[in-house]
Formats: structure tokens, C-alpha cells, sequence
């Protein structure tokens, strides 16, 4: 275990702004193109909706590897008790929607009839039967997590620039500062 | 997504064609939108088909297919492939297929070709089925793909092919009664 230290790894870094990058725009993507009429565009946003969708999927698998590994540094001192549970069960629960938004828009497909060919090259297995019934209810349980996770989100970025600029503790900047962390602690 | 398929098939000659297992029957399509292989099938169709196995070339098939019974998956494909761009239902309601000639290449396996017609466009098909005889039913399987830009299936918006394929795939099972023609 390299890095027990005060800094994020650089790959933990790049995973985490990659998966917000992604999430936003798979976001905003699946927001948008539900209401469209049925035509081209819109089942291209679809299929670049799962495409990102299971990116992010894979990349939420790499950064628990990476963690495992890497732990991440510890919350900063003087932070209330309310304020330590506050900010671990929301990373625990964005984690949980990480994987839990992908995997249930998988399922929605496959019971919806619609496979998931990531990147129009591979086509990805059908977790359940095609089933009517089934992907109606799997539709209203992607949007509720969806839902779910912008509120966790927004409580996320909200803490950030509390911590920011209320409590001015630099742990914003731990998260944007592309330090040689590994180096460092060798040296 | 979507859309087109129909398909008809008859064989048989002199004798009447026996009545068609509608419950056991089925026509089915496979098209692919970004890749994306998406399956359907027609609820409704008749199928007059007159096998002859003494004589296969004496064979006789013609199937329509009520195109307004499309089955997607959803209601809004489904309603989008009735439309003017998709079979225009409106206009053009049935497709259908007439054999013109029937072979048997080898012993297990039938060729039928046919005009197959869909929205004011024919054109023609040779189609392998397969005959097989089950308990008191005799099943006539195959498939085989069609261009749907041939039938203009698909205008508009949606002639670029990059999202909907050209290719699309008819899978048909037509069950009869067996008269051990």
C-alpha cells in the first residue's frame, strides 16, 4: 500500500473527474432523448446513452480495484461526528449508484427486447426475458435512482465548496491537484 | 425501430391446401437499428399453402400478411411502422407473397421462389424452407433477408441506413394440418 497519505493517486484522479464527465453526460443525454419522437437521433442517443452507460459501469468497477488498493486519504480534522457519517454513507451510496443506475438500464433493455451493444461492436448478454411488464417497472426504477443519485450529487458539490470556502480546509484542492502523490511518498 | 416482414409462402397443387395452424404459425422479423438486433412479428396473416411431395415443382404457396398487426415490442414503434414513411397501412395494408416456382435442390430442403410484394413494390424471392412432418402437422420453416429500401420501407428520416439497416431478416413457421400430401 503506497499512498496511505494526504493526497488522491493521479489514476484516482482520472477515474473519478472521467466518471463525472460521463455520468453528466449520460444524464443529460437519457434526459433529453425520452421525450423525443421516435427517429434516428433518437435511437442514436439511446444507444450513446448505454454505450457511456456501461463505461461508467466499467469504470466504477476499476476505481473499487483501485481503492482496494489506494485507500483514499482520510477526511480532514474537525469535522463533527454528523458531518463524518454525512460524508461517508453519501460516497458509499454514490458508489452503490454507480453500479446500480448502469446495471438496472441494462436490464431495462434486455426486458424491453433491446440488447446492449456496447459501442455497436459487442453485443452484451440479456440479464432478463423480454418482458413488457417488466421493463415498464425497470423504467421507473432507472429514474428513481437516477433521481436518487443527482440529489447525492448535488449534496456532494454542495459539501465541496462548503469545505471550499466555509471551512477552507483544501480538500477541493486534493481532488484537482495533479501532484506526483506516488513519488512523493517513495521519496 | 423497425419494421416490415410479411411473408407468405404456398405450395401444393392439385389438392385443396389444408387449413393453417394459426396458433402454431408464425411470422417474424429481426432488423438491426445501430447494430442492434431487434425482433417483431405479425399477429395476423393467412397462409395458403398446397405441398405437394410427389411433385414438389406442382407446389403452390400465398401468404398475406395484415401488415397493421406489427408487433414490436412497443406501442410507439409499433404505430411508427404503420405510418406513411414505414408500410403506409393506410394505403398499402397487405404485403404479399405468390409462388412462381418450387424446387427441391436436395432431399431435406425446399426452394420456393415467389413475388413478394410490399407497398406497391415487388420483387422476387427465393426462399429455402424446410418441411417437416410433426404428429399430424406438417411445419414449413425458413427465412431469408430483404432489402427494405426495395420496398421503401423506411423514407424519409429514415432511409440512412447507418441507424435502421437495409438488411432485414423474415423468419416464418407456417403449421398445417397433415393430409400426407
Amino acid at each position: 500500500m503506497e499512498n496511505v497519505g494526504t493526497t488522491y493517486t493521479r489514476t484516482a484522479l482520472a477515474l473519478h473527474w472521467a466518471s463525472a464527465l460521463l455520468i453528466f453526460a449520460s444524464f443529460a443525454i437519457g434526459l433529453y432523448a425520452v421525450d423525443l419522437k421516435l427517429s434516428p437521433i433518437k435511437l442514436k442517443l439511446y444507444s450513446y446513452h448505454k454505450w457511456i452507460g456501461v463505461t461508467v459501469f466499467a469504470l466504477a468497477v476499476a476505481r473499487l480495484l483501485w481503492r482496494w488498493r489506494h485507500p483514499a486519504p482520510p477526511l480532514p480534522g474537525g469535522m463533527a461526528r454528523w458531518e463524518q457519517i454525512t460524508a461517508h454513507g453519501t460516497h458509499a451510496a454514490i458508489y452503490v449508484l454507480l453500479f446500480a443506475v448502469p446495471i438496472t438500464g441494462w436490464l431495462m433493455s434486455s426486458a424491453a427486447g433491446v440488447p446492449v451493444v456496447y459501442l455497436g461492436i459487442w453485443q452484451l448478454p440479456d440479464l432478463v426475458a423480454k418482458d413488457k411488464a417488466l421493463a415498464d417497472a425497470l423504467k421507473t426504477v432507472h429514474y428513481a435512482l437516477n433521481k436518487t443519485l443527482l440529489a447525492l450529487v448535488v449534496l456532494h458539490v454542495a459539501a465541496a465548496l462548503k469545505h471550499q470556502f466555509v471551512d477552507r480546509d483544501d480538500i477541493l484542492g486534493r481532488m484537482l491537484t495533479w501532484r506526483r502523490a506516488n513519488r512523493t511518498m517513495e521519496e | 425501430m423497425k419494421f416490415w416482414g410479411w411473408l407468405c409462402v404456398t405450395l401444393l397443387a392439385t389438392s385443396a391446401s389444408a387449413a393453417t395452424d394459426t396458433s402454431q404459425s408464425h411470422i417474424g422479423f429481426v432488423f438491426k437499428q445501430m447494430n442492434v438486433p431487434v425482433a417483431g412479428h405479425f399477429k395476423r396473416f393467412t397462409a395458403d399453402v398446397r405441398f405437394d411431395a410427389r411433385r414438389p415443382e406442382a407446389s403452390r404457396a400465398a401468404i398475406a400478411v395484415d401488415l397493421a398487426s406489427i408487433n414490436t415490442g412497443t406501442r410507439e414503434a409499433d404505430e411508427e411502422a404503420q405510418g406513411p414513411d414505414w408500410f403506409d397501412t393506410r394505403r398499402t395494408p397487405t404485403a404479399k407473397f405468390v409462388s412462381t416456382a418450387v424446387r427441391r435442390p436436395t432431399p431435406d430442403r425446399y426452394e420456393v421462389a415467389g413475388e413478394l410484394s410490399i407497398k406497391g413494390r415487388t420483387r422476387t424471392v427465393t426462399i429455402p424452407i424446410q418441411v417437416e412432418r410433426k404428429a399430424s402437422t406438417i411445419h414449413y420453416t425458413g427465412s431469408f433477408t430483404l432489402k427494405r429500401l426495395d420496398y421503401a420501407i423506411g423514407e424519409g428520416i429514415w432511409a440512412d441506413t447507418a441507424t435502421v439497416a437495409d438488411e432485414v431478416e423474415v423468419r416464418f413457421r407456417i403449421v398445417q394440418a397433415d393430409r400426407g400430401t
